[in-house]
């Protein structure tokens, strides 16, 4: 391989799931990636914005449906030598203590045992972890955990190491002693690989530690904007550049959301059938609301300051952002998060004039619990199969997404008291609910 | 309320079509079912006069009579279930004695005492049928209490302690706090084990349906009387169409009962993750669906809730957790305790070595264990090639999910299905080729259990981590690494469960198998199990103590000594809690 060769260039990808009588699910579409040596490379998106599926692609565990992905020149084709994953959730053998499961991928490569042991234990000290080498996984904490399996993926010495959101199963100060051990590392050229490709759905993580960040948006997952991180290592989180830059993330991705309820081309009524709801919770959207009143913000404030005072992760924030603003009840621009009226008389209100709130703005805003309510009204016993309408949300999305979307729609209604939910009958109804007219 | 919604509710007070399917469905259930309980009644005499007939239009009818049985068993296995588990969860001197015993006797093959309580019962009906008709449904009963009051006793003591402390501190009564807690945490495993419950005792209600003692055989109408009189006759044909009825009276057992059953419990599992959800199963839709029985069963659980919930103190209630040690007078009492059950042991022992030594010398003793160990190594080399076959298969099937959503159902109806009834064609075979019956005979003892194992596999591949195959994948672990390092250690749980029922199976079929007769020509291989058979045909009860003792130390010690040290450890490394 010379130095002009990338080491992984990924084109055209697109990855669907064929459903028949319709049009396929798109997940990916049309990216392209190219990844060179010595660089850390960041794939940002919303959760459901495809940066896993194009991990798994690049894993070679996961064929692209359309485009090609080219391992040093060559095609991709299974699993490749000199890649290697860390997990979310680690995935550690728990049968295995920390030296069986880092040797086991060498044991895979046929390596003698005596040198085996000799990198196993290379891997492990170099990583933090001597000391623990006898150890099952079920002994460890969740940072050591991701440790054993960081080191198993390095023991192999790969080109490419791909992490698939590393940190984001780990509590807040864990995650942030890893990232520092894992950039010194980096830094010092102590890690045996070339590149690193990360998914992530941490902007500030993002922006920590990659030298490049490729931002998705979602349904279908397409790169919507790529991104040089120009500042050198370490990096310092209250340095006003990087805080601009995480901003103006944040603003990129409330921009290239889905649905843009402020503008007028895209009627909201059609949301809720034709794209996919995220269930969040009413709760958390009243709180939101009440800090988005309160002082400091008085009814305007920046999304990362948010975030960071209510401990939410952007992947978080932005639903809750983007559901209020889908009822109307605020409205973002340009990373920021602006308070409606109706959004002010929603915090002013008490529970039932809250509920009767949210109720209008459901019904106003929310096609899917309009049509949800009015066949309930038409019908004469007043019950509907939410298969009906989740068949017809299946026309539109992935079964995934109609879930979510049903899931959705049953919270807000329920709390709205728009309509009543048995889950075990699957079935809409009113009962219980006060039914005017 | 208003308007549309009392008509809503008038609407769905009116009866519908299917409220008419499940009236004619419910009145000819009684009327059949009190037709076959008149038949308990008559005189031994009576049917001995009415000989099984093999036409196959009388087979509904035996169909019936053996279903009738099954459910009069299960109803006693839960009334046991009820009274034994909690005696046995809430009383810490109780516990001491209650759960070995429940212990042993899960793993005591049961088949060998069928002759003593034939013997019993008939003592307490002389004359009758039912004395006869209590012995066999009480056979089946032993098949099904123990692991059924063992699941609920594992429940009982493993209430989140949250909840418990929650009720507590509502200050619901023992007997609220039983049905509005307990029992429902208990519901999904119990429903889970009613269900194994039933698949087991399919094989002993075809084992005591034809019942010899000594000089006496009797034949209670029913599946396996037919078949018992299929072998006289030397009528495949019978054989093949009682098989027949067999496989639609469970098929319709399962759709009808215990598909609703387990979806139906799947409300009460503690689980704060929404596991898949599978579509309703049709009857429980029907059920939901038809507006008559909805209402009557809203009449039921109405009365149910009212029972339960009165405040009724129960005569054992959990302690309440001490920060001191145990009272001196409760320690004299536990003195008390200890020297009762160490009587009892010694006077059941002195019993045992009487009643056995009164006709037997050490040489039958010696002779007994001899066979026994020709058994165990007909149970362990049959669990190893029943292994070799069924968990590649298994693990193939349940990492292939549309594959196993199909497999799954039909293996665990296999497991159901009494394997004794597929003896006879494998008899014939025997016979017609002059087969070595103690190599030949051996293949019958994992008919029925192998598929335990099976779908056990395909239970726990499927359950195998979907991230622990990828990293596997990713490092490229393939060949015989894969199996060792990866697979074969994430089903371990899995396997071991399946197996642990299996071989207990094994050792029960081999009281049937081990012996087998077409016309006038017998068959038997060497082993424990035709020596118990033999002397329940001899009526010899010394020497089917002394088999049924020797075969319980064995399966207590294959279990104990192999299949428990196994379990934990998979249970102590294959999980990350």
């Amino acid at each position: 391989m010379d130095a002009v060769t990338p080491l992984l260039q990924v084109s055209g990808c697109r990855q669907a799931y064929h459903k028949d009588s319709n049009a396929d699910l798109v997940v990916l579409d049309d990216v392209n990636l190219t990844l060179h040596q010595g660089e850390i490379v960041g794939l940002l998106g919303r959760s459901g914005s495809g940066k896993s599926t194009l991990l798994r692609i690049v894993a070679g565990l996961l064929s692209p449906t359309a485009g090609n992905v080219r391992w040093r020149g060559e095609l991709l084709k299974g699993p490749a030598d000199g890649v290697a994953m860390v997990f979310q959730s680690f995935a550690l053998f728990p049968w295995l203590t920390v030296q069986e499961n880092v040797e086991l991928g060498l044991e895979a490569l046929g390596v003698p045992r005596a040198e085996r042991e000799k990198r196993a234990e290379e891997a492990i000290d170099l990583i933090g972890l001597g000391g623990f080498e006898s150890a099952y996984p079920k002994e460890l904490s969740g940072g050591m955990r991701q440790r054993v399996g960081l080191a198993r993926a390095l023991v192999v010495h790969p080109d490419l190491l791909l992490m698939d959101e590393p940190f984001s199963a780990l509590d807040v100060l864990t995650a942030e002693t890893l990232r520092t051990d894992l950039i010194d590392l980096w830094t010092e050229g102590k890690l045996p690989v070339q590149s690193i490709l990360m998914v992530t759905h941490n902007i500030e993580e993002a922006v920590l530690l990659c030298d490049r960040i490729l931002v998705f948006s979602s349904n279908p997952g397409r790169v919507a904007s790529e991104l040089k991180v120009p500042f050198p290592h370490p990096r310092k989180r209250l340095d006003p550049a990087f805080r601009q830059m995480v901003d103006d993330i944040y603003a990129l991705m409330t921009r290239r959301a889905p649905q843009a309820p402020a503008s007028l081309q895209a009627p909201a009524m059609e949301a809720g059938l034709a794209t996919p709801l995220h269930p969040v919770n009413t709760n958390l959207l009243a709180g939101l609301l009440e800090a988005l009143a309160g002082a400091p913000y008085n009814g305007r404030a920046d999304l990362p300051a948010l975030a960071a005072v209510l401990q939410l992760e952007a992947d978080e924030l932005l639903p809750l952002g983007e559901t209020l603003a889908l009822l109307r009840l605020a409205v973002l621009e340009e990373g920021d998060l602006l308070m409606t009226d109706t959004g002010k008389q929603f915090v002013d209100a008490d529970t039932d004039g809250r509920k009767a709130i949210f109720a209008t703005a459901l019904k106003t805003n929310v096609k899917l619990a309009a049509s949800i309510r009015r066949t309930l009204d038409e019908r004469w016993n007043h019950r509907a199969p939410a298969l009906r309408f989740r068949d017809e949300l299946e026309d539109h999305m992935s079964p995934d997404y109609a879930d979510e979307t049903l899931r959705a729609v049953i919270g807000w209604g329920r709390y709205a008291e728009l309509f009543a939910y048995d889950e075990e009958a699957g079935q809409f109804s009113l009962e219980d609910i006060e039914t005017t007219g | 309320m208003n308007r549309p919604a009392m008509l809503a509710a008038a609407g769905r007070r009116l009866p519908n079509i299917w409220d008419m399917v499940a009236l004619l469905c419910v009145i000819g259930f009684l009327v059949a079912a009190a037709q076959a309980a008149r038949g308990t009644l008559v005189p031994l005499t009576a049917l001995e006069a009415t000989p099984i007939v093999l036409d196959p239009l009388t087979l509904p009818g035996y169909a019936l009579r053996t279903t009738l049985r099954m459910f009069a068993a299960l109803f006693a296995s839960l009334l046991f279930t009820f009274t034994y588990a909690p005696l046995a969860a809430k009383s810490r001197r109780a516990k001491l004695i209650m759960v070995p015993v429940l212990d042993i006797l899960q793993s005591v093959p049961i088949l060998g005492f069928l002759s003593f309580t034939v013997a019993f019962f008939m003592g307490l009906f002389p004359g009758r049928v039912l004395g006869l008709e209590l012995a066999a449904i009480f056979a089946i009963f032993t098949s099904q209490a123990w692991n059924m009051a063992f699941s609920f006793y594992q429940s009982l003591i493993t209430v989140p302690a949250d909840l418990d402390e929650a009720t507590r501190g509502f200050r619901l009564t023992g007997w609220q706090r039983f049905w509005r807690l307990e029992v429902p945490f208990a519901m999904p495993g119990l429903v889970w084990n009613t269900m194994l419950s039933m698949s087991a005792g399919w094989f002993f209600v075809v084992a005591s349906e034809a019942i010899t003692l000594g000089d006496n055989t009797w034949k209670l109408p029913g599946i396996g009387a037919y078949v018992a009189a299929a072998l006289e006759a030397k009528d495949i044909t019978a054989v093949g169409w009682a098989i027949l009825a067999m496989l639609v009276v469970i098929l319709a057992y399962d759709q009808l009962l215990f598909r609703p059953l387990v979806a139906w419990s799947a409300k009460f599992r503690f689980e704060t993750t929404q596991g898949a959800t599978a579509a309703d199963p049709w009857v429980l839709s029907l059920l939901r669906r038809t507006h008559v029985l909805r209402v009557a069963g809203e009449a039921v659980g109405d009365l149910f809730g009212l029972i339960t919930g009165l405040r009724l103190k129960l005569p054992f209630s959990r302690p309440r957790p001490k920060l001191t040690g145990p009272e001196p007078s409760s320690r004299a009492a536990d003195a008390v305790f200890a020297v009762l059950v160490a009587g009892g042991v010694v006077a059941a022992i002195y019993q045992i070595v009487t009643f056995v030594t009164a006709t037997l010398s050490w040489s039958d003793l010696g002779e007994a264990v001899l066979l026994g160990l020709i058994t165990l190594v007909r149970v362990a080399v049959l669990m190893a090639l029943a292994s070799l076959i069924w968990v590649p298969v298994g693990v193939w099937l349940g990492l292939r999910p549309a594959w196993s959503r199909r497999v799954q159902p039909v293996a665990q109806f296999l497991a159901a299905f009494p394997a004794n009834l597929l003896f006879p064609p494998f008899v014939l075979m025997i016979v017609h080729f002059h087969l070595n019956e103690d190599i030949w005979l051996t293949p019958l003892m994992v008919l029925g259990t192998q598929w335990y194992i099976l779908f056990n596999v395909i239970a726990g591949a499927a359950a195998f981590p979907g991230d622990l195959q990828e990293a596997a994948q990713n490092f490229r672990v393939g060949g015989w690494l894969w199996w060792r390092r990866v697979i074969l250690p994430g089903i371990l749980p899995y396997y071991v469960t399946g197996a642990i029922t299996a071989s207990g199976g094994s050792w029960n079929a081999a009281i049937v198998s081990e012996v087998a007769a077409w016309g006038d020509t017998k068959l038997a291989a060497h082993g424990l199990g035709a020596y118990i058979a033999k002397a329940t045909d001899a009526g010899d009860f010394h020497q089917i103590v002394l088999g049924v003792v020797v075969m319980s130390v064995y399966v207590v010690l294959f279990n104990r000594l192999l299949w428990r040290p196994i379990y934990e450890f998979a249970a102590r490394r294959t999980t990350l809690g």
